[in-house]
């Protein structure tokens, strides 16, 4: 019940500050929408028990690109101008109209396979407790079975993912990260000032 | 709260942001719908690993996980996109004193 409620909250706030990021003619106002939306896209992590990820959310997207966002709405002086509207309304408007009833289409009429309650609690606690472990007691309270024995939840980990299975792609995003570092430092110093 | 609503949100975000970045012709606009679409695909993301991941790894619970390893992801290249693409953006509002998409044609001559 409070799920539903806090569910059905989370979708009017993030479509409402979505809409109002994308019509609102003061960049500033779109900026400051934008953090509204980033807020309650984590309020949705936090519900679908990926709390690491909604931690993260917050950390990156409220407190870092909010904040870069506007810092260059403030740089950049053509604000004045408001947020014009380019000459493709028409097509603007069709082709997401268009993906969003093929979209909606797709996911209505599929059979999607849903999980027993039981299993969905043990996933929930897996998901939850991604990082760090698990006390008696959590376990007690989930209905743990067999075949998800308590020894393999502890070990489930995000972290071992993160630097086991995928430790490829890990290193190649720390690579990208350094070179739009450096990127983003050239470009943003310019020609003059060195 | 169900997968298939979840889903219907995560679409409706994401074409909100579609239609911003095709409509908009201020550059920031234009990154801040890309960031709604990013943001609607990681909700996708982390309700398929909640609900339709651990049917596909019912022995190793570590995998459980995938769904937010690639949020992960996706996060850590948005932000070096939105680095990266503001930079660029300063650097053009410098030479050109315009951010609309508009007026900048210099490709066309």
């Amino acid at each position: 019940m409070i799920h539903d409620i806090a569910f059905w909250s989370l979708s009017v706030i993030t479509i409402v500050s979505a809409i109002g990021v994308v019509v609102t003619k003061d960049l500033f106002r779109s900026a400051l929408l934008l953090a509204v939306f980033f807020v309650g896209i984590a309020g949705f992590f936090f519900l679908l028990s990926a709390e690491f990820l909604a931690v993260v959310q917050v950390l990156i997207y409220v407190g870092a690109i909010s904040i870069l966002f506007i810092f260059a709405v403030m740089l950049t002086s053509d604000i004045q101008r408001g947020n014009p509207a380019n000459r493709m309304q028409v097509v603007a408007m069709v082709v997401p109209a268009l993906l969003l009833v093929a979209v909606l289409l797709g996911v209505f009429t599929s059979q999607w396979v849903e999980l027993d309650a039981e299993v969905q609690d043990t996933v929930d606690l897996v998901h939850t407790r991604a990082v760090g472990g698990i006390s008696e007691s959590e376990f007690a309270a989930a209905v743990i079975d067999d075949e998800f024995s308590q020894k393999a939840i502890q070990e489930a980990d995000i972290a071992d993912l993160l630097v086991g299975e995928y430790v490829l792609a890990f290193e190649g995003v720390s690579v990208l990260l350094l070179g739009a570092l450096i990127g983003s430092l050239a470009l943003a110093r310019g020609k003059g000032s060195r | 709260m169900s997968l298939e609503s979840l889903l219907a949100i995560a679409a409706i975000l994401f074409c909100i942001g579609l239609y911003g970045a095709l409509s908009r012709s201020n550059v920031i606009a234009v990154f801040m719908s890309i960031e709604i679409m990013f943001n609607a695909v990681n909700l996708t993301f982390v309700a398929f690993g909640r609900y339709i991941t651990p049917l596909a790894f019912d022995v190793n619970l570590g995998s459980l996980l995938t769904g937010q390893v690639f949020v992960i992801f996706v996060i850590t290249v948005a932000a070096a996109e939105i680095a990266l693409g503001l930079g660029i953006v300063l650097a053009l509002y410098r030479s050109t004193n315009s951010i609309d998409l508009s007026q900048i044609v210099r490709l066309k001559h």
